[in-house]
């Protein structure tokens, strides 16, 4: 899978899990500070990226603070293929 | 002694962190030297209950051979969904063991805090088997379990990043900034459990009717802010201690009086505590249940997870009404919470609005105090 199709599959996943296509347009975008993310929505995007992308994370491999953009979910995805 | 409690555990504590701050400014290892300090405390808090000492110890034996068992059975065997089950339920079952003799009142294996210990066990055995740790080093496992300052009642730390921070030779100068910073947060912490918690305790003791509507709401409030001063008081000397000792303790208290809903709060108010089981617990119901198909809608399953998490949490405190009674009132607010801002166009409309969050910081503020009495015991 390219790194493209990769980043495709996460904004995808991020921008139905957040309801918003701002993460979309601002990669950098904090998503626990602008609200658009919680617990839940976590857990269904690590679901996500296994189901879709065959990269499997568990619940407590990264802190939030490690996750908290689509540029740094992106990174970490990418850095386990 | 009890631990971050008296005077004689203070006036310890001054000698015993000389040498490691000898140690930290040197930019020494205060690995071996924390290691037998925190068993020093231990002693001290255990005092002449041998047997209490004994548990504790073989505790950490069984922790330690539990986990070092379970790398090599999944090397042999892979990961088996039963040795997941099995290890996690030998990981706990010393504390079910002690809460549920604790409940008939014969109390066995109790010793002093093994409520957070059995926290930090579960969550290795767990990460085992997630692969995320695949080496056990005896000493860094048993540093981990009994490190003096979250010893008694956290807060919960993760022994990846707590093995990280006691391996790790910090530069002097930034060994000197976390040290002002400790010995500020140990007095801050001071300043709130022995100040602003005792005074608040000398308030509501005298309270001795709950019959009285007012009376009852006075109570809610001051004992609410109390556990606050209490606890965020400790956590915050624990996480002083711990910096001085060169590891980051995480903190456990993040201004919870200004949340705006539950879940907020939850991020807020005994942080590592909700995190742990946000990590260990929920997130694995939630993904069992996608998984499964256990549920039609993600939501329904989302709200039986908020309310069997929470649920493990009450009862985490103890087998009671009171307690039992407070997981669930907690796990109900929280799905509630979930379904009604997934679903209310009302909520995605206003949300932003500056008076909407101020009604909603209101009403939670109450709910959460209400939980508060819920757990204090006082009403049933």
């Amino acid at each position: 899978m390219s790194e493209a199709k990769i980043k495709e599959i996460v904004l995808d996943l991020l921008e139905e899990l957040c309801g918003d296509d701002v993460v979309r347009k601002d990669l950098d975008i904090n998503l626990l500070e602008e609200d658009l993310i919680d617990s839940l929505d976590y857990t269904e995007l690590l679901i996500g990226i296994e189901d879709n992308i065959g990269i499997v994370m568990a619940p407590s491999e990264l802190k939030r603070e490690e996750m908290d953009t689509p540029n740094k979910i992106i990174a970490q995805v990418l850095k386990r293929v | 002694m009890t631990l971050l409690g008296e005077a004689y555990f203070f006036i310890w504590l001054i000698v015993l962190a000389i040498p490691a701050i000898w140690l930290g400014i040197n930019e020494k290892s205060t690995k071996i030297y924390g290691l037998i300090t925190s068993g020093i405390f231990a002693a001290f808090a255990i005092g002449s209950d041998y047997k209490a000492a004994i548990y504790l110890v073989s505790f950490c034996v069984f922790q330690l051979f539990l986990a070092k068992i379970l790398i090599k059975q999944i090397e042999r065997k892979g990961r088996k969904r039963a040795l997941f089950w099995i290890f996690v339920i030998l990981s706990i079952l010393p504390l079910c063991i002690y809460k549920l003799t604790a409940f008939f009142d014969i109390s066995m294996l109790g010793f002093i805090g093994i409520s957070y210990l059995t926290f930090k066990s579960a969550q290795v055995v767990i990460e085992i088997y997630d692969g995320l740790i695949t080496e056990i080093k005896p000493l860094d496992y048993l540093y981990f379990l009994i490190f003096f300052p979250c010893l008694s009642s956290g807060p919960i730390d993760r022994s990846r990043r707590f093995e990280e921070d006691i391996n790790k030779i910090l530069p002097r100068e930034e060994y000197l900034e976390n040290l002002g910073t400790g010995i500020m947060y140990i007095f801050m912490g001071a300043v709130y459990k022995f100040c602003f918690a005792a005074l608040l305790y000398q308030g509501f003791s005298f309270i001795d009717t709950y019959n009285q509507w007012w009376s009852t709401l006075v109570y809610m409030y001051a004992y609410g802010f109390y556990l606050f001063f209490d606890f965020a008081g400790y956590s915050k000397m624990a996480v002083g201690i711990s910096y001085v000792f060169g590891v980051k303790t995480p903190e456990n208290f993040d201004k919870p009086f200004i949340s705006i809903d539950m879940k907020d709060f939850w991020n807020r108010w005994h942080i590592t505590l909700s995190h742990w089981f946000r990590d260990f617990l929920f997130s694995r119901f939630i993904m069992a249940s996608i998984r499964g198909k256990w549920f039609n809608d993600r939501l329904v399953g989302a709200s039986i997870g908020f309310v069997i998490n929470m649920l493990v949490m009450g009862i985490w405190h103890g087998i009671g009404w009171s307690y039992i009674l407070y997981g669930l009132y907690h796990g109900i607010l929280l799905a509630a919470t979930e379904i009604y801002q997934k679903k209310s166009k009302f909520y995605k409309k206003y949300k932003k609005n500056r008076l909407y969050k101020a009604i909603s910081w209101f009403i939670t503020l109450n709910l959460v105090m209400f939980g508060f009495l819920i757990f204090s015991g006082k009403v049933i």
